[in-house]
């Protein structure tokens, strides 16, 4: 009976609510009060941290020595940002091109083992990098000396390591969608292999080789945790805000600088990326067909998966060396009863995860309205264009200047939690995640199918519910599960805004600690092991199934 | 100059047969469409020709070359796409002088050949368009502008004509014909539109399910086909179905539904008693008005009229409950009325007889 009437209770709610969804007034709130919140919630709020204590800058003004060092760190930040994201280029389109145009079965395989970097946390994935390249239990074992010491280059390891599966991830979703006849036109006209790629292919793959760079350049600029376990005497914009935490001075200055100098850059690859005109009238026959041969195509394979695994692959899971001595080492029990450092751990991981799902859950909410007036051109294509742009500004500036930001303009509102602000400040840095795939899935969608179900009598949430949400509901979840990865091993922003100990938090502070290896291996070991749990879920759920 | 040949070619995408056992020779200079419904395997074919995918068996040779392990751009063919995949970073002029510059020819060389291509196509005035500011002929032209100048002596076009409009396609189809028969070029055309083939081919493969069902010059498909299926596909026919009551040289006497007996040309390969199709063009009929004594004939009513401008066509329900559609001159006789008794008759000559398909006739005409 309670069955029936429970069924009988949900068609009834469903279809009240499709009624109130064809109110213009109900439909206008939803967007404007999704558009406050954003500005409100995510984008005021750092900026306004900033000009808040503007003032303060002065302290760093009259300290030539402070200010000089700061200014080293920002151009720091910059020039392993820039390096990196070219190297990840030249070695992450090979990469890609590989999985996309190759023919073996194994390059699935070699598709899901690219994302690994990309989705175990990135304090995890410092140490990890640090154990293969430094410590002498991984290569440098074979020398007997540490063979790449703590410094810019470890650094600049670790950042290739973390920022390459970005453009991997970027290259082999553009090159699916390419439309191959344009190569194939240019092969039966005569062109070579290399000479199509180079004169068709990549010209035409221009905006996701550039969207490639500046995600990379950002995931660059804005890493803090990781960088902090290998960087050694090496100082960069975020290690030095860290440094200087609960100084207002430097830390407004850093952040004004960042924010203002990553904006732009940005704008100006957005800018000028557009216009940039790549070589395809001159070609070189011969040279360019010696180098489409298949050995030097086989080469070329052989060096980017060495790469891969030498430079990402292996140093990114090495850590689960310690892990699995630790665990025969008897530190297991240890670790599972929650026995000394141990009890912190669960109680990190569980700040981690909860955090994380309360961000998911209120970006999902928050965040579905945004992406349907951007996909949609709700308030007219100007506005929803900018906005467009807008949602973009947490993802390019790093985070730990926005933590900073958001710490100094929270602060103002005594009443605040510091779980609440540990929540807004990954909410800002998550948000454009949701926002930019849920955007791009929306707008895959033509807008025939909203108008067919629209004359057959759906009003505008039936619509949603049973023509958008079905559609779209894979890549909801895989916008989903990004944020919360990202939320969970998001370490910069953290440390800024509050004292709450998060598990990446805790993995730097039992480095500094000096705490024996099994236990941060093994530490580190389950993170990474409910990171391939999230990432093999994604996989098992997603599989084929956003083929409409 | 080439001929094509291909021999025994077959290939599977997984358990799918695209092409299965292709036997073809295309002439030099010769004008040959692939014709077949959606799906059939004929831009298979083609994309095998082309060297843009591999066959799984069997030989193709372009002239006396065997070129199943020689790559694209070693082959010296023009594709056209579909999509005429033009390159949208580069403007017509680019995309015409493509073929010329990564061939190695020297610049003054490829600028003359581009010259002489768009002036070919009367595309001259528009060489700096890109193509999104082309219209979709234009865009065609271009396509097949930038084939031809690459200097390639065969032309692979796959459904040209397929994003255009009526008139314009009609326009173009005899177009492409001129400029290869100019050009001497051996061409093959891929298409879906038995009319468009007909039009433009010196000859037509057939192809249904991956096979090559006949190859002919469009009249040879027409008047003489091979199958019911062909019957149905080049042109149109009304097919009746039907027993063989007797067979003599001259033809076959078919006993139709309701104990109708006819006249029909000789049938192959069957025996008395055999179930057969007999099939019979529309414009074949002679349609009178009444009941009359003709010879060969059938007694109906006018069920449906349709006029289609030149022709007007009319649906008749034959006295066995049969239906057939005859075709007339619109502007030449005068119209029958709805619901008017006629007398339908035919020469055996112009029909032909099948035997009944195994699968039943309508699995055997099904184009999907």
């Amino acid at each position: 009976m309670q069955a029936e009437r429970t069924n009988l209770l949900k068609p009834k709610i469903a279809k009240a609510l499709d009624k109130l969804s064809s109110k213009t007034a109900i439909k206008n709130t939803i967007y404007i009060v999704s558009i406050i919140i954003f500005f409100a919630l995510i984008l005021f709020p750092p900026i306004l941290g900033i000009i808040i204590k503007w003032g303060s800058i002065e302290d760093v003004l009259n300290q030539p020595e402070l200010m000089s060092e700061a200014l080293n760190a920002i151009a720091a930040s910059f020039a392993v940002a820039f390096f990196v994201s070219f190297i990840d280029v030249v070695a992450g389109v090979p990469m890609a091109w590989m999985i996309t145009r190759g023919n073996s079965k194994w390059l699935s395989v070699l598709d899901t083992l690219s994302d690994i970097p990309f989705i175990v946390p990135t304090a995890t994935l410092g140490y990890s990098l640090f154990l293969f390249w430094g410590d002498l239990g991984g290569l440098s074992s074979l020398f007997g000396v540490p063979f790449v010491s703590r410094g810019w280059l470890l650094v600049v390891l670790l950042h290739f390591a973390f920022s390459f599966p970005v453009v991997v991830r970027v290259m082999v979703g553009a090159s699916l969608d390419y439309k191959l006849e344009y190569e194939q036109a240019s092969r039966t006209l005569g062109a070579a292999p290399l000479t199509a790629a180079r004169t068709v292919t990549f010209p035409i793959l221009k905006h996701s080789l550039i969207a490639s760079f500046t995600l990379a350049f950002a995931r660059s600029l804005s890493e803090t945790g990781a960088t902090m376990m290998v960087a050694g005497a090496f100082v960069n914009g975020p290690i030095f805000i860290n440094k200087h935490i609960g100084e207002a001075g430097p830390l407004v200055f850093v952040s004004a600088i960042l924010i203002v100098l990553s904006s732009l850059v940005f704008v100006t690859i957005r800018l000028l990326g557009p216009r940039l005109k790549m070589p395809v009238r001159k070609v070189w026959p011969k040279a360019e067909r010696k180098l489409s041969s298949s050995t030097i195509a086989s080469s070329r394979n052989g060096i980017t998966l060495l790469v891969f695994l030498v430079i990402v692959l292996v140093p990114s899971l090495f850590v689960a060396v310690p892990a699995f001595e630790a665990i025969f080492a008897g530190v297991l029990p240890e670790a599972l009863g929650g026995v000394g450092v141990w009890g912190d751990y669960w109680q990190s991981i569980s700040l981690s995860y909860f955090v994380g799902i309360i961000v998911t859950l209120l970006n999902v909410v928050i965040g579905l309205p945004m992406a349907i007036i951007i996909a949609r051109r709700k308030i007219g294509n100007g506005p929803s264009a900018v906005l467009d742009v807008l949602v973009n500004i947490p993802i390019i500036v790093p985070s730990v200047a926005l933590g900073a930001s958001l710490a100094i303009f929270w602060e103002n509102f005594a009443f605040m939690p510091e779980i609440w602000l540990l929540i807004f400040a990954h909410l800002s840095i998550t948000y454009p995640y949701f926002v930019r795939s849920m955007s791009a899935a929306v707008e895959r969608i033509s807008m025939e199918l909203e108008e067919a179900g629209r004359t057959l009598g759906a009003k505008p949430l039936g619509v949603f519910r049973t023509i958008i949400f079905p559609l779209t509901k894979y890549s909801m979840l895989s916008g989903a599960i990004m944020m919360f990865t990202r939320s969970v091993s998001e370490t910069g922003a953290t440390l800024v805004v509050s004292n709450l100990v998060t598990a990446p938090v805790l993995l730097v502070n039992w480095v500094k600690n000096e705490v024996p290896t099994s236990t941060l291996g093994l530490g580190c070991g389950f993170l990474i092991l409910f990171s391939f749990i999230i990432l093999l879920v994604l996989r098992l759920v997603v599989k084929g199934r956003e083929t409409y | 100059m080439p001929d094509i040949r291909l021999v025994n070619v077959a290939k599977r995408f997984g358990k799918i047969v695209a092409v299965d056992g292709v036997n073809l020779h295309v002439y030099d200079k010769e004008y040959f469409s692939l014709l077949g419904p959606s799906g059939c395997g004929k831009t298979t074919l083609l994309r095998l020709i082309a060297g843009l995918v591999q066959p799984d068996e069997g030989e193709i040779y372009i002239g006396d070359r065997l070129v199943n392990d020689v790559p694209p751009e070693d082959r010296d063919v023009g594709f056209v796409f579909q999509t005429f995949a033009l390159f949208p970073h580069m403007n017509a002029w680019d995309n015409v002088t493509y073929g010329p510059r990564v061939k190695g020819f020297d610049i003054k060389k490829a600028e003359t050949i581009g010259h002489e291509v768009l002036e070919m196509v009367r595309l001259h005035e528009r060489l700096d368009a890109y193509p999104n500011e082309l219209s979709g002929g234009m865009m065609q032209r271009i396509a097949v502008a930038r084939a031809l100048a690459a200097g390639a002596k065969l032309l692979l076009l796959d459904e040209p004509l397929g994003q255009l409009d009526a008139k314009v396609r009609n326009e173009l189809r005899y177009e492409i014909r001129r400029m290869t028969k100019d050009l001497e070029l051996t061409a093959i055309h891929v298409t879906h539109d038995q009319a468009e083939a007909m039009a433009i081919s010196d000859r037509i493969a057939v192809i249904k399910k991956g096979k090559v069902l006949q190859v002919g010059t469009p009249e040879e498909l027409y008047m003489t086909p091979k199958s019911v299926f062909i019957a149905h596909f080049i042109g149109e026919s009304n097919f009746l179905e039907g027993y063989v009551s007797n067979l003599s040289r001259r033809g076959a006497i078919i006993e139709l539904r309701g104990g109708i007996k006819v006249q029909a040309g000789a049938p192959k390969n069957m025996d008395k008693g055999d179930r057969a199709v007999l099939a019979i063009r529309p414009e074949t009929f002679v349609v009178e008005k009444g009941i009359k004594k003709t010879k060969n004939s059938v007694l109906g009513i006018v069920e449906r009229i349709t006029f289609e401008g030149t022709n007007i066509r009319y649906e008749i329900r034959l006295r066995n409950q049969d239906s057939v559609v005859v075709v007339r001159p619109s502007l030449v006789e005068e119209w029958l009325k709805m619901g008017e008794k006629v007398t339908v008759s035919f020469s055996p000559e112009k029909t032909h007889v099948f035997a009944y398909p195994e699968a039943g006739l309508r699995e055997e005409l099904a184009v999907e």
